[in-house]
């Protein structure tokens, strides 16, 4: 597979990492440069395009109505999915969501709903029958590394942007009525994953990162400051005191990220 | 320099054995000047060696060991064996057939079939190809007759005993002829039934009460007991 | 449909189930109770009956999935149709195939790939009845059948979960508490090398309590290791104590 790395390259980044830098110049706390644009697709009710580095994921929005879980019958529906396109990476197989886009949606999907940043009773149509039903796609179209941060942050600016239709009940039916309203959103949640290299933190991995790390963490962090979601991922350990240390990290890089999107 | 365990102590994966100057010996690892046990069995320490002996281990070839394998496929110019190892052993066909080998017109189903038994040794092994096996010794080769079992390799040192005093002691009672595999996989063959599974129950008691002592007394008064037992029976 | 208690933990900080915040679940574990794998364990821990089988190292089929330089580990978390409340299909979930992942990125620290390439193991999990904690459960209990199928380990790798309930940060929670709670933090770990191996969290917490939680959960975990080591020990001792006893008539 073209994606292994050579044992030199490794080498040079363990290198670099324990001098405090990094293949593309950045210290072990930099983010990559990131844009976000919002919009793109107009069939979808909401959709954000990110490029965090040459990382490009595309998430779609699409608001439908539908019945309410039995549980729940005062809330709208959300669901997250992932698809690891073949053409974003040589490692990506065409199939069914393997075990890594399963899981890559799963934690989107924890940041968004614990941090409770859709307003789910607010997607209400009518009480226990007809509610909105939010379809969040996340769609990869190149992987250069940090999967869940880009996915997650393209997945709440398309949610930001998108519009939901007008309803009203007239004579105990349900009809459209003109004109969209914003999907009502409380929270925008962001997620910082943070690799371990050479037992040091390091945030952002970029693929090269990713194929030597030890093992990685991604946080949620919401408006307030609190964390929302956790994932340790990969077959890596970290000690309780390094993962005090990334919580304290993501909590900053969520702050500037929060600064910089106006969020 | 601490150790941190009392002679065969019985230890399990991840236990802090010992710190300071000691070497990491059987089932041990090391990290930081700290010894750690990686196995469950029972610490020893022999010089500066800490020594783990094993409880449950499966087994991984060496050049040279004598296993006893089940044939698992004919294939085009040899034979794959099961040795109860993680990896599959190859049978060539060339050690087998005491002359060149003809793709065409040798059956080599017809030398060894699927589901047969042999007694093999390791002629090599290393990390990058699977163990390859030879027959072409004495004492090797297919087996006909006799029961086969199972212990777990680890044991098979106590099975055989202090200069193999433990082995002879059961040969000599039973009258079987014992092929005990470095694999774990033991041939018994003896003259009837009732002598073979008396050394298999003794070879199964030892495997069970390994690292308990006493065991060579108990396992000559059941020997005793239980060839009494025949005597008895013959008489009736 | 029962009715949402009001409080999860009253005033005295006794739990619904009666436990303190800081209690245990009671827990049972039993190594080497399948004859046909490899490795075993059985744990019952709260309501939670888990069983686990590990079959290996052995060669891997297809092939293809095997690696040159390291052993695979495979691992597959799944639960009865008859283990919950309402029947699940048996079909893996997605959830299902999560913690399939995590849990063997939790396990995977503790095994020395290196030593058998070309090699793999699998790690069957099935939960035969689920009360909130399985995955914790199913780790502790996995662990303990790879150790008892004789692949060296580095450690055991013990797991327990901490979260908040109400406005009290507790240990283990059961279901209800998941379900009704404000955090769940699930945290695997390796007692002797200090060394995190799982860490999840849903929920919402401030930074302060999540370190309160995790580090509760890693108590946790510290209380249910020499459970665990004994477990082990256990079925090794048995011959000698079955032995004692002949001694002794």
């Amino acid at each position: 597979m073209s994606t292994l790395l050579t044992r030199v390259r490794q080498k040079q980044i363990g290198q670099m990492i324990d001098a405090g830098k990094r293949l593309d110049g950045r210290t072990l706390t930099d983010y990559r440069e990131f844009t976000i644009e919002e919009g793109l697709i107009e069939r979808a009710e909401g959709s954000a395009r990110i490029r965090l580095g040459k990382t490009d994921v595309l998430v779609g929005v699409k608001i439908e109505t539908g019945e309410p879980f039995p549980d729940t019958p005062n809330d709208g529906v959300l669901t997250v999915n992932a698809e690891l396109v073949p053409l974003a990476s040589a490692s990506f197989e065409p199939g069914p969501p393997d075990e890594n886009s399963i899981e890559l949606a799963r934690i989107v999907d924890r940041g968004i709903r614990e941090s409770k940043a859709v307003s789910s009773d607010k997607l209400v149509i009518e009480s226990g029958k007809k509610v909105f039903v939010v379809f969040v796609d996340v769609y990869v179209l190149n992987h250069d590394g940090n999967l869940i941060d880009a996915s997650a942050l393209a997945a709440v600016a398309a949610l930001t942007n998108a519009k939901m239709p007008n309803y009203e009940i007239e004579d105990g039916e349900v009809k459209t009525k003109t004109g969209y309203s914003p999907l009502p959103m409380k929270s925008h949640p962001i997620t910082v994953t943070i690799a371990k290299i050479n037992d040091k933190l390091v945030v952002d991995p970029q693929i090269e990162e990713e194929q030597v790390l030890d093992a990685r963490i991604s946080m949620a962090v919401n408006d307030e400051g609190n964390i929302c979601a956790i994932q340790k991922g990969c077959a890596g350990s970290f000690t309780p005191q390094q993962i005090i240390e990334a919580s304290k990290i993501a909590q900053e890089k969520a702050a500037e990220i929060r600064k910089k999107l106006d969020w | 320099m601490p150790v941190f365990f009392e002679k065969k102590q019985l230890v399990t994966p991840g236990e802090l054995l010992a710190e300071g100057d000691y070497l990491p010996g059987e089932n041990t690892y090391n990290q930081e000047n700290k010894i750690f046990a990686s196995r469950i069995g029972l610490a020893d320490t022999e010089n500066k060696k800490v020594n783990v002996v094993a409880l449950r281990a499966f087994y991984l070839p060496k050049p040279g060991d004598i296993v006893i394998g089940t044939i698992v496929e004919v294939g085009f110019n040899g034979w794959t064996v099961d040795i109860k190892s993680p990896y599959t052993a190859l049978l060539r066909a060339s050690d087998v057939l005491s002359r060149p080998f003809k793709p065409q017109t040798d059956e080599l189903s017809q030398v060894l079939n699927a589901g047969e038994l042999i007694v093999a040794k390791v002629a090599s092994y290393d990390r990058a190809h699977d163990p390859q096996l030879t027959v072409s010794e004495p004492g090797l080769g297919k087996i006909t007759r006799g029961q086969i079992m199972r212990v777990t390799p680890t044991k098979i040192p106590r099975v055989i005993g202090k200069k193999g005093s433990m082995i002879s002691m059961i040969k000599q009672v039973t009258g079987c002829q014992i092929i005990l595999g470095v694999n774990g996989v033991v041939l018994v063959t003896g003259k009837n039934l009732e002598d073979e599974e008396l050394a298999m129950t003794a070879i199964q008691k030892i495997e069970a009460e390994s690292h308990t002592s006493g065991l060579t007394d108990r396992i000559t008064q059941l020997l005793k007991d239980e060839k009494a037992k025949q005597e008895e029976k013959k008489i009736e | 449909m029962s009715e949402k208690p009001e409080k999860l933990i009253d005033k005295k900080g006794i739990r619904l189930d009666g436990r303190k915040a800081d209690e245990l679940r009671p827990l049972k574990i039993e190594v080497g109770v399948l004859p046909n794998a490899d490795g075993s364990a059985y744990i019952e821990h709260g309501k939670n009956k888990i069983l686990v089988g590990v079959f290996g190292p052995r060669e891997m089929h297809p092939k293809h999935l095997s690696q040159s330089d390291r052993m695979v580990i495979r691992c597959r978390y799944h639960m009865a149709p008859f283990s919950v409340q309402e029947r699940k299909s048996p079909a893996p979930s997605r959830r299902e195939v999560e913690l399939s992942k995590v849990i063997r990125e939790s396990l995977e620290p503790s095994v020395f790939v290196d030593l058998y390439p070309r090699s793999g193991i699998d790690v069957f999990i099935e939960v035969l009845q689920a009360d909130g904690g399985t995955r914790c459960a199913s780790i502790t209990a996995a662990s303990l059948a790879i150790a008892d199928a004789g692949i060296p380990l580095r450690d055991l790798v013990v797991a327990c979960a901490a979260g908040k309930i109400d406005d009290t940060v507790v240990l283990d929670l059961y279901d209800a508490e998941d379900k009704l709670g404000v955090a769940d933090v699930p945290v695997a770990y390796m007692p002797n090398l200090n060394a995190v191996t799982l860490l999840q969290m849903d929920g919402v917490l401030t930074p302060k309590e999540f370190e309160n939680a995790m580090n509760m959960a890693i108590d946790g975990c510290k209380k249910i290791y020499p459970i665990q080591k004994e477990a082990l020990r256990a079925k090794y001792m048995a011959a000698r104590e079955e032995l004692k006893e002949e001694v002794e008539e």
